[in-house]
Parts: C-alpha cells; sequence; structure tokens
C-alpha cells in the first residue's frame, strides 16, 4: 500500500472542514486535507495509507473526520499518538489507527503493509524485500473486531437481532 | 484503596466498589446530551435501519444550537430534521434556540455531581466543572447509548492541575487555561482524566470553573474534573438541581495521579496566536497585533460572567474606530441576565453587535469573519479556516482581553485599562 506522509498535529477540521459539514459526507470528503495536501482528496486510492505526526485527529468531536477517510478508501492511519476522541470514533466507524511510536521512519510514497493483531508494519524495499519491522501499541481485541465488522453498526445490529431472538 | 474523583464516578458507573486506571470497563449512562449538527440528522436514519428505540428518553436531552438561526436551505433542513424528530420521538428535554448545549444543559439542571454522562460534542467536558464524568462522542458511538444507555471505557489515570495562589484583576480561568495548553500541549491531557484543584481553583466562581472543564478537550483530556464544593451546590440550587451530594464526590487524599503546579499570583493574560490554542504567549509579549474583529461567543467564553469581564473593561467607553466588536451570548438566559444587570447595555453603548445566542462564527457556521481579517476571540479553537476563513488570523484569549484589544484596536492587556 501506498503512503501519504502528513505533519503532526492534523487536526479534525482539516480533515472534515466545519464549513461543508451540512452538506454531507460526500462533499466533505471533497475538501479533506485540502489545507495540508491539496490533491489528496483527488488522487488517494483505495487501499492508501496514511502515515502522520502526533496527535492525529485533535480537536472536534465530528466522526466524519474518520467516516471521510473510511470514504475515500484510507485502509489504516498511522502515527505516534491520536487525539483520544478520534480514536473512539475511527474505530466506531470502521477506520483502523496504529499508534506506532516510530511512525516517522515511514516516508512519503513508501510501501508498507501491516497486521494489526500482531501489531506490526513492515517496510517493503522497490525490489518485494522487507526492509524492516515497526512494533505498534497493542489494541483491545473488541476494536479491532469492530473494525472489521465495518464499525459499530453493523455490531449493533447483530446484537440487537441476537437479543430479539433470545427474548422471543 | 484509596481513588481519585475520576475513578470514584467511573466505579459507580461501572457498578464497582473500586476500578484502576488502565482496565476496561463498561458503564451506565445517566445522562445523553447531543445537538442539531451531531444528533438527530445523524442518529434518526441509524436508528430507522437498526429498528431500535431509545433506551431512556428521560435521559436523552437535545440541544438546538449549531444551525440556528438558520441561515441557508441546508441549515433549515438540519433543523427541520432535529425539531420533527423530538416531536415524532416526544423528547421531554429540548432546548431549541434557547443557546448553547454545554451552557443550558446545567442551567436547567441536568447536570449533577456523581453523575456519567455522554455528549455529541468536543466541549462535552464542560459538565466536568460541577463534579460530573461528562465527555464528548462521536455521532456512531451517542447511536451505541441511545440503545443501549451504556458505554466502554478505559479507566483514566488523573493528571492534577494545581493552582496555587490569587488570580490578578483582570486574569481569568481562560489565561489560566492558556497556560497549561501553551505548556503541556494539545495532548498534554493524554486523553486521561484531568483534575483542577488548589486554592485558585476553589476561589473561581461556576461559570469560571465551566471555561477551565470546557477547555480539557483542548488539553487533550477525556474529561476536566473540580470537585464540588459549596459554590457548586449554591449555584445548582439557584438552577434546578437542590439538594445535590457534594461530600461523597472528593478524591481520597493521596490518591495516585500526575500532579502539575501552576502559581495564579505570577499569571499574566494569555493569548494563543494562529492557529493553535497550544501557540500561547503572555500578552505582555506580544509584538503590536492591529485586530479587525473582536469576538466574544460560544460555550467557552459568552457566558453571564465573560459578558460582565467584558463590560467591566469598555463601561462608558468607546471601541477603537474600524473595529468590530462581536457579541453573541452563550445562552438566553445569561443574555437576559446581561440586559437586567445594565452589562448588555454597557457594551452595547461601547459599539458591540449582538449576535444570536448560538454556536454561529466559533465553528464556522455563520458569516461573521471576513477572508484575511485579523481577530481576536474568546473561543476555545484558533485552527486554520475553524471560524470559516481560511486565510483569517484568529488569536485566543479571555472576555477581559477581547475587550481590552477592541477598545485600543491592538491586542491588549486589561490589567492597564482596569488599573
Amino acid at each position: 500500500m501506498r503512503v501519504w506522509r502528513l505533519p503532526a498535529d492534523i487536526d479534525t477540521d482539516q480533515l472534515a472542514p466545519g464549513g461543508t459539514m451540512k452538506f454531507g459526507l460526500d462533499v466533505t470528503a471533497r475538501h479533506c486535507l485540502e489545507g495540508v495536501r491539496p490533491e489528496f482528496a483527488r488522487e488517494v486510492r483505495r487501499g492508501d495509507a496514511i502515515v502522520a505526526g502526533a496527535h492525529f485527529g485533535i480537536g472536534s468531536s465530528r466522526e466524519q473526520a474518520a467516516a471521510v477517510l473510511v470514504q475515500l478508501g484510507v485502509a489504516v492511519v498511522i502515527a505516534p499518538s491520536f487525539g483520544g476522541l478520534y480514536f473512539r470514533n475511527a474505530f466506531n466507524v470502521g477506520l483502523l489507527l496504529l499508534t506506532c511510536p516510530q511512525a516517522d521512519r515511514i516516508a512519503d510514497g513508501d510501501a508498507i503493509r501491516f497486521d494489526a493483531r500482531a501489531g506490526t508494519i513492515t517496510r517493503v524495499n522497490a525490489n518485494g524485500s522487507d526492509a524492516d519491522v515497526l512494533a505498534c501499541d497493542p489494541i483491545p481485541g473488541f476494536l479491532l473486531d469492530m473494525v472489521d465488522a465495518g464499525g459499530l453498526l453493523p455490531q449493533l445490529k447483530v446484537r440487537l437481532k441476537q437479543r430479539l431472538e433470545k427474548s422471543s | 484503596m484509596r481513588s481519585t474523583l475520576a475513578q470514584k464516578l467511573v466505579a459507580q458507573a461501572a457498578g464497582r466498589d473500586h476500578v484502576e486506571p488502565g482496565e476496561i470497563v463498561t458503564c451506565r449512562v445517566d445522562l445523553a446530551m447531543f445537538h442539531d449538527s451531531s444528533g438527530p440528522r445523524r442518529l434518526q436514519p441509524m436508528l430507522a435501519e437498526l429498528g431500535a428505540p431509545i433506551w431512556d428518553k428521560r435521559k436523552v436531552v437535545l440541544v438546538i444550537d449549531h444551525y440556528v438561526p438558520e441561515a441557508d436551505d441546508e441549515s433549515r433542513r438540519i433543523v427541520r430534521i432535529a425539531r420533527d424528530w423530538a416531536a415524532e420521538q416526544r423528547l421531554p428535554h429540548v432546548y431549541d434556540s434557547q443557546g448553547i448545549c454545554h451552557v443550558v444543559l446545567p442551567q436547567r439542571g441536568h447536570v449533577r455531581p456523581g453523575m456519567f454522562c455522554v455528549g455529541g460534542d468536543s466541549h462535552s467536558p464542560t459538565g466536568g466543572a460541577f463534579g460530573a464524568y461528562m465527555f464528548g462522542i462521536g455521532a456512531t458511538e451517542m447511536l451505541g447509548v441511545v440503545v443501549t444507555g451504556e458505554i466502554w471505557l478505559q479507566v483514566p489515570h488523573t493528571i492534577f492541575m494545581d493552582w496555587r495562589g490569587r488570580l490578578a484583576d483582570g486574569v481569568s480561568a481562560k489565561d489560566m487555561m492558556l497556560a497549561m495548553i501553551g505548556r503541556h500541549g494539545m495532548n498534554g491531557g493524554e486523553y486521561q482524566a484531568v483534575e483542577f484543584c488548589g486554592a485558585a481553583v476553589t476561589a473561581l466562581s461556576m461559570q469560571e470553573r465551566m471555561t477551565l472543564a470546557n477547555m480539557s478537550a483542548e488539553l487533550g483530556a477525556q474529561v476536566g474534573l473540580i470537585a464540588p464544593d459549596e459554590t457548586t451546590r449554591v449555584w445548582l440550587a439557584e438552577h434546578g438541581a437542590p439538594d445535590v451530594e457534594v461530600e461523597r464526590w472528593q478524591g481520597d487524599d493521596g490518591a495516585a495521579g500526575v500532579r502539575h503546579s501552576f502559581d495564579a499570583s505570577a499569571l499574566a493574560p494569555q493569548v494563543a496566536l494562529p492557529h493553535s490554542p497550544a501557540n500561547v504567549r503572555a500578552v505582555t509579549e506580544l509584538e503590536t497585533t492591529r485586530i479587525d474583529v473582536a469576538y466574544i461567543g460560544a460555550c467557552t467564553g459568552a457566558k453571564l460572567d465573560d459578558l460582565r469581564a467584558a463590560a467591566r473593561v469598555l463601561a462608558g467607553a468607546r471601541i477603537a474606530p474600524g473595529v468590530q466588536l462581536l457579541i453573541a451570548p452563550a445562552s438566553v438566559q445569561d443574555a437576559a441576565d446581561a440586559e437586567r444587570e445594565g452589562v448588555l447595555g454597557q457594551l452595547m453603548a461601547a459599539g458591540a453587535t449582538l449576535l444570536p445566542s448560538a454556536c454561529g462564527a466559533c465553528a464556522g457556521y455563520g458569516s461573521a469573519i471576513a477572508d484575511g481579517a485579523t481577530v481576536i476571540s474568546s473561543t476555545a479553537r484558533n485552527f486554520k479556516g475553524r471560524m470559516g476563513s481560511a486565510t483569517a488570523q484568529v488569536y485566543l484569549g479571555s472576555p477581559y482581553t477581547v475587550a481590552a484589544s477592541a477598545l485600543r484596536g491592538v491586542i491588549s492587556d486589561a490589567r492597564e485599562v482596569l488599573a
């Protein structure tokens, strides 16, 4: 997967500009990160990764700031730290975040692959061989399950169905 | 086992005697608050998709504050969804165009010490000023709360922000907060529980305490707590929440936590420069900075006490030529009180323009801020583009600082005006 490198302190207003919020997620997605990488929304491809500096997603509770990245096909966001509210929102809308203290070693355009349950990111050389492996902070299993399910909403559907079946 | 206030609040909600930092628990929610932007327009379609009812309507509060007054067709559509859904659901607690949720919620007696609350907005930690565990969540997570009445939580450790001494006249809670964010950064709270304590915190009025708790969001904390006391009890009794428990909701002496110390007596007014609340300097260290707009607004900076502070600076004076002073009181109640006290009259006589009691320009929902304008604002955030213009230069300061800057046309130290 291709890496989009971003600086530290990317806030929710840069991911989901306030003025676009009333028009819905499609419009917000077109303006995602326009202040830092104007070409991002146009050129990002399904399965790409974002690697950012510290404090990714600080600011507002608006989960559109995570949902736009799902909409644009971003597979994972890797950073040394995340805004706490953003961290919860991301998993709730099905966006995987990996907290990696060594994220700064990954450069723009690098090829990487990752294993969320093992907590590893592997940088891949141009010839396809592995360059190195970076460790990530462990993520509670129930959050990884949530991302696998596509977020909290699909999980709630299953839970409510089970509750109905039990009571009937 | 000794517990901090945060641990006690979480333990109560989790139905446990004691919880340890780091463990993951499921908490019962006492109150879920959301607004027209994060609430019905997002919740309604997801609830319909689930076919599930609201778990307990008495525990839900809807505040319509973001897209009012409706400026265009999209805003009208969003507000109509909120109003129609509230009527259809027969929600018992709806505040429409009454002011900003974080200020309206306690003013209408919904927040009490010991409660566990979630809000569909990042400034929800404001409830921590009353000794409630309250934090912000996104719309999908709110959906989970609204259908189950529960939410997961990793028990936080506690960071004590200990303020000794006494604030000088013209220095306020906003300056304390900017100083803390300047020192520790926007992730200084590490999404843990911050507890504000010490003589300078205890001396603050209830609404000043709300300013501290409110900007816990910018400090990166999950919650910002202040242990309830007589100030809390009296204020809540006056606002529809009599007979609250105060003694029970105190941290134990010697409970584990990180402690940072600050001296209120030595604190000068603080200003956050564009484009981050952490880009903080003392007003005395600032170069001469001309302003076009002085904005007193938002849940952070336009409560009654904030309006009083501004009026003390501006009473009997006129703002500088060419400067626009915009005032959007945080709630209809605060605006009415300010009018009755003569505070609003003094501000208007000084040349202020009164805006509706809503979120407005703070979040770029209004169109009050022109491109290229230099703004000094009593709000919480100055991210690039936050107030609606990517070319505006937004500085953050206390209501005292905003008023003094409006008076002189340059960012100014209110202590000089008040002396």
